[in-house]
């Protein structure tokens, strides 16, 4: 089964740095500009894992998270936030804002591949 | 897939956008009594941040570290912590163009901007007018952080497998994140031999279900040879959406002794909305949809569309030779190709379009580095700057502007107590404008300084030969003077608009692009630059005429009118020279097919003169056997397919298939000693 990935990023330099680490380990990768291109996206690319950026215009990581935790078919979506600081603060924001999980910016491809397989257990 | 090169590329593309808004965003806080929209505080935060995120990735430590000072202080600002100042805005402004300097230092190499390590001092003491640094959740590390699992164990040793006990007992939290025992358990197995008992004793009745308590737990036994820590990082996210125990077991591998983690009473349902800071939901904006295309691909389609439209003008005139009527079903289906043809071409030259803000933005940091070089305080205002340009139009500008700029600051604007006395206010403006009129983009730059100051451009002039001391100069030629090579000089240009470029570089550069530059100046009152540009490079209004043999095109733009001379206007002086007598002036004129070598026009009169006029107001009359047409014309750069040929900018073909060259009334005025002031510098050089 090929596992969907929805990354969501406004930049497109780490829309194609995911892209790159992932299409060529076998995932099928969506990209998305920010958290309403994502929300948008979510229906028909109907991924196994979510990545978002925290910072996005239009809506960001959090707001994204909130709403998929609060649509019908998708609350219980691993969510991976994207972020560049290491910092407790930032993680138990995006624990309870209800992520699964994050990647700290910048990833290393293996790194990456790893905590996805983890979080869906591959 | 896209190669780490073309990332590369592409986040330097985006560098640029995102420098772009962040010039944008800092401009409009530091606007004048302007209350900053907290989107454009949050806007130019995550510009820098999103600079920052991808410079990391490449391992572009200088920016990522300038970057990080940055982003901390803007951090702060988003969130209240620290007053938007104007002091503050200055810094940040200043630490924009460095940060843009780092990103090309990233890019081409070379050193990094000396400023760098002053402003990253001056960012640490904004961020220290903030709150204590401990309260700065920004615990920064930018080396790669790798979340991944090493193959773990040092090759020389393979330790004895080790059996731990592992019992989960999730949360309601840990379904509402989005994690899946199964997947857990999962990942457990990528790390050995796993035995699973599933506990349902907890499970209770479904009536008396309390999903905020799920009773399902596991206790497992798994056999690895793994370090405890890759253990533990299979439950790194769960954190304490899940009671989680890892207890080593003795090498005897025994069934897991201690009695199973109680249930705990679940904490109280944590909604994810509660705490969200970012649930609200936010004001939806229609996104433009864009995407980015090679030029290359754009041009060969304007290439393309341009011999569309030269096969339809072949086509209708086979039409019109054939002896069609024009409502015959061809000539109908013809005009229907015509316009569509011409919509298409005006659609694709858009695509070429883009707006001249990045280039006008650049003047912002060029403005306000002549300020910190002169002493002067200066402000640029920019007015139209979304009106949209050819792109290549917009490249080739930076240089004039910036060098326009320079000038007006250095010798425009007036020093702070020097404006003061007279009554101005002490920072000064340039104002750059752009605006499409009659189908040619007009920018302005206008100053509110004092003026040219035209003794001196005078003295100047005559100190270095360019104009004889008893010309009769009317105060607009004076000003013309400066756009004369050899007017600019060490000794009157100052270290900031120095370099030995005078305004004739920037009238060279401008007329390239096919247009025009003028002046206006007013003592006291500033003086005005306007720039006159075709909205494109790819097409020319032309006027089709015969010169000797050959068909030619001049273009629409430098001519002023057409004459038919009776003899009674054309006089003669000395051996070749004519002049034809025209709205009371007497004006030179130039046979064109002498100029070209063919053999001279015998009899004047019989001929069509075209008045044309230069940027600096000079007239002469063009001499032509014949006009036919007016029409626009698809260039075709000459240089690039044969050479230059003096006289003509390019050449064209027309509609009969024939190639004619579009002659460049510029380069003829000017190699034709037929004024004053060209003839003064014909001497001088």
């Amino acid at each position: 089964m090929t596992i969907r990935i929805l990354a969501i990023d406004d930049s497109p330099t780490m829309r194609g740095l995911i892209a790159a680490a992932l299409e060529p380990a076998g995932f099928e990768v969506h990209l998305a500009e920010d958290g309403i291109d994502g929300l948008d996206r979510l229906l028909a690319a109907d991924p196994h894992l979510v990545i978002t950026d925290i910072n996005m215009p239009q809506m960001d990581g959090f707001g994204v998270i909130t709403a998929v935790r609060a649509s019908t078919g998708h609350a219980s979506l691993p969510i991976l936030v994207l972020t560049t600081e290491t910092g407790a603060e930032l993680k138990q924001r995006a624990r309870s804002a209800g992520a699964t999980g994050w990647i700290v910016k910048p990833f290393d491809e293996a790194g990456l591949i790893d905590t996805i397989n983890r979080v869906l257990g591959l | 897939m896209a190669g780490p090169d073309t990332l590369r590329a592409t986040f330097f593309e985006e560098c640029e956008d995102l420098l772009s808004r962040l010039g944008d965003g800092l401009s409009l806080m530091a606007e004048p009594g302007e209350t900053s929209d907290i989107e454009t505080v949050h806007g130019v935060f995550r510009a820098v941040h999103s600079v920052k995120g991808g410079a990391a990735a490449f391992g572009l430590t200088s920016v990522v570290e300038f970057a990080h000072v940055f982003e901390t202080v803007l951090d702060l600002m988003r969130s209240g912590r620290l007053p938007v100042s104007l002091p503050a805005m200055q810094t940040l402004l200043r630490a924009s163009d460095v940060l843009a300097d780092l990103v090309t230092v990233a890019r081409d190499g070379g050193a990094d901007p000396p400023q760098m390590a002053s402003l990253l001092m001056e960012l640490d003491l904004l961020a220290e007018q903030g709150p204590a640094p401990d309260l700065i959740e920004a615990d920064f590390d930018f080396q790669p952080v790798p979340i991944h699992i090493p193959d773990g164990v040092a090759p020389s040793i393979t330790p004895d497998p080790v059996t731990y006990a592992i019992t989960l007992s999730p949360l309601a939290g840990l379904y509402a994140h989005g994690h899946e025992p199964a997947a857990l358990i999962r990942a457990l197995r990528r790390l050995g031999e796993v035995e699973v008992i599933a506990d349902i004793d907890a499970i209770r009745p479904l009536a008396a279900l309390d999903l905020s308590r799920p009773g399902l737990r596991w206790q497992m036994r798994l056999t690895t040879t793994k370090a405890r820590d890759e253990i533990e990082a299979v439950f790194d996210f769960v954190g304490d959406d899940a009671e989680v125990t890892i207890t080593r077991l003795l090498p005897e591998p025994t069934l897991p002794t201690e009695a199973p983690a109680p249930i705990m009473p679940a904490p109280p349902s944590q909604r994810p909305t509660d705490s969200s800071p970012a649930g609200s939901a936010a004001a939806v904006l229609p996104l433009s949809a864009t995407i980015r295309v090679n030029l290359d691909r754009v041009d060969r389609l304007i290439n393309q569309i341009g011999e569309l439209v030269i096969l339809e003008a072949v086509l209708a005139q086979a039409v019109t030779t054939a002896g069609l009527r024009d409502d015959s079903d061809l000539a109908t289906s013809l005009a229907g190709i015509r316009q569509l043809a011409g919509s298409i071409q005006e659609t694709v030259l858009s695509i070429r379009a883009q707006p001249l803000k990045p280039v006008f933005q650049r003047m912002q940091r060029i403005t306000r580095e002549a300020g910190d070089a002169t002493g002067k305080q200066v402000r640029l205002a920019m007015i139209g700057d979304t009106t949209e340009v050819d792109k290549t139009v917009i490249e080739r500008l930076a240089d004039p502007l910036t060098h326009m700029i320079r000038n007006a600051v250095d010798h425009g604007i007036e020093a702070p107590a020097q404006r003061m006395a007279l009554g101005k206010p002490p920072v000064g403006v340039i104002t750059l404008s752009a605006a499409h009129r009659s189908g040619r983009v007009i920018i302005e730059l206008s100053d509110d300084g004092g003026g040219i100051d035209r003794s001196r451009v005078r003295a100047i002039a005559e100190a270095r030969g360019l104009v004889a001391t008893d010309a009769v100069l009317t105060p607009a030629d004076i000003d013309n003077l400066l756009f004369l090579p050899g007017f600019s000089s060490k000794e009157e240009a100052s270290s900031l608009s120095g370099r030995g470029v005078g305004l004739d570089v920037v009238r060279r550069e401008i007329q390239s692009l096919g247009g025009r530059v003028t002046l206006q100046s007013v003592p006291g009152q500033g003086t005005t630059f306007t720039i006159a540009l075709p909205l494109t490079l790819a097409v020319l209004d032309g006027m089709l005429i015969s010169v000797g043999p050959e068909t030619m095109v001049l273009p629409l733009s430098a001519i002023v009118e057409t004459i038919r001379p009776a003899s009674a206007q054309i006089h003669l002086l000395g051996q070749s020279g004519r002049l034809v007598a025209n709205r009371g002036a007497l004006v030179p004129i130039i046979d064109l097919a002498d100029c070209f070598g063919f053999a001279p026009i015998a009899d004047l009169d019989r001929s069509v003169l075209i008045m044309v006029e230069s940027d600096s107001g000079r007239r002469a009359a063009l001499a032509a056997t014949g006009i036919h047409d007016q029409r626009q014309v698809v260039i075709k750069s000459l240089e690039q397919n044969y050479g230059s040929v003096h006289g003509i900018s390019a050449a064209t073909i027309l509609g009969d298939g024939r190639i004619a060259l579009i002659i460049d009334p510029e380069e003829i005025l000017r190699s034709t000693a037929v004024d004053s002031p060209s003839a003064a510098r014909t001497a001088h050089g």
